[in-house]
């Protein structure tokens, strides 16, 4: 199953509906990073709400993921972890460690916007 | 509980059909008690005092409730039922586990009784030995199962008096409080065991989702000692909160944790404490951009007037 990227002024946002295949989940590794350079986006929001399971091969591609849209220059938020999910992540040492991180989809935007306006003033 | 029933309906039947000659001897039994009441009773009272039972309370309080037992006693003897015994034996340890009487004082009590009447029994037919063994066949079982059911009532009322009691810690153990928009606090207070640490958790995760949390502050003055475990599972919850968007502030660090800690090499460079309660609030309030101002006395005025 595809995923959806949607285009939202300076943002994208790519919100995973389903449980993802390893081969669905390159694919959207490949696409975002491609779509940033397209659409010169200041920051990516992946919306994980649907998932129920985050297993390592998952935690690892995101995380590069958002390692490689650093490098293009945009940020990463990752938004919707479901708490028993988050606990879980935790436990098996899988902490998103540099990445940020937020409630949902509306948290995620503010937090792009508070990042972006702090980055323009200086 | 309804198999309990059943079984005492049984048992009461099997007494209720027991042959004519038994019954003609309890009656005669409890007419006896009936008329030496006043004697047996105080002969009761002196000898728990002697046997230093029940020291919770007072003399006349033992005496009162001696004479309710002795006659509520004697009525399950008659009747063969005995309903009125076990609800009057349930009030009864709802009135003094309290007041700190053991199991052990209960059922001495009442097997005192058993034999406070029992010697007068031997008094009265002394002279007659077939009639007292057929008495006392009588009596015997009539009387433990009266023991049996005082002590299996006030044990019964002691373990729901526990269950209660850890129903009740168990809610109160874990609760996550909003005191700003967005803002929780969770005090923890008293030991923290795996099992606590991981309610504790989910309720938090929990509670960060449904109150949309930005910060949360962990006061954990009220804790005592931790160990690595809990230490670790302290970090990896500062860790989800954080995969929640969250962040977290721990306050109230003892200095013997603060210690244990340290000398255990708990990683805590993830987490960010403030030494009380009231500065870790403040500096939640730094982080989500709020300020306490104040009030001037003139406007205090104005809101009085």
């Amino acid at each position: 199953m595809e995923v959806p990227i949607l285009k939202q002024g300076y943002y994208l946002i790519a919100t995973i509906q389903a449980a993802l295949t390893d081969e669905d989940l390159l694919k959207l590794h490949y696409a975002l990073v491609e779509q940033v350079g397209k659409h010169r986006s200041k920051g990516v929001i992946i919306d994980v709400t649907a998932l129920d399971i985050m297993d390592s091969f998952a935690t690892r591609t995101i995380r590069s993921l958002a390692h490689m849209i650093k490098l293009r220059g945009a940020d990463t938020v990752i938004c919707g972890i479901q708490p028993e999910i988050a606990f879980t992540m935790v436990q098996l040492g899988l902490t998103l460690e540099g990445i940020s991180t937020a409630l949902d989809l509306e948290e995620g935007l503010v937090l792009l916007n508070k990042n972006n306006t702090k980055k323009r003033k200086p | 509980m309804v198999k309990t029933e059943r079984t005492r309906n049984r048992v009461d039947s099997d007494l209720n059909i027991s042959d004519e000659a038994t019954s003609e001897l309890l009656r005669q039994l409890v007419a006896h008690l009936r008329e030496n009441r006043t004697q047996l009773r105080q002969e009761w009272a002196r000898r728990i005092t002697e046997s230093k039972l029940l020291t919770a309370m007072s003399q006349d309080e033992i005496f009162a409730e001696a004479t309710t037992i002795y006659d509520s006693y004697v009525d399950a003897l008659q009747s063969g039922t005995f309903e009125a015994l076990q609800t009057y034996a349930r009030d009864l340890s709802e009135r003094i586990i309290p007041r700190g009487v053991e199991t052990h004082e209960v059922i001495g009590i009442v097997l005192l009784l058993r034999d406070v009447l029992a010697r007068s029994l031997f008094a009265k037919y002394q002279h007659d030995f077939g009639l007292l063994n057929r008495i006392l066949d009588a009596y015997e079982p009539a009387a433990n199962r009266i023991a049996n059911t005082v002590a299996v009532s006030f044990v019964q009322e002691r373990e729901r008096t526990i269950r209660q009691q850890q129903e009740a810690i168990r809610e109160l153990s874990t609760p996550v409080l909003q005191v700003r928009d967005r803002l929780l606090i969770l005090p923890i207070i008293g030991v923290i065991d795996p099992q606590r640490a991981r309610q504790l958790t989910e309720q938090l995760l929990r509670g960060i989702r449904t109150n949309r949390a930005k910060l949360v502050v962990i006061d954990i003055t009220g804790v005592a000692a931790m160990d690595s475990n809990v230490a670790n599972h302290l970090v990896q919850t500062v860790e989800a909160s954080r995969l929640l968007g969250a962040s977290i502030i721990v306050t109230g660090l003892s200095p013997e944790i603060a210690q244990t800690l340290v000398t255990i090499g708990v990683d805590l460079s993830k987490m960010n404490t403030v030494g009380d309660l009231q500065g870790g609030i403040e500096e939640a309030e730094r982080q989500l951009g709020l300020k306490v101002i104040p009030v001037s006395e003139s406007s205090i005025e104005q809101i009085g007037t």
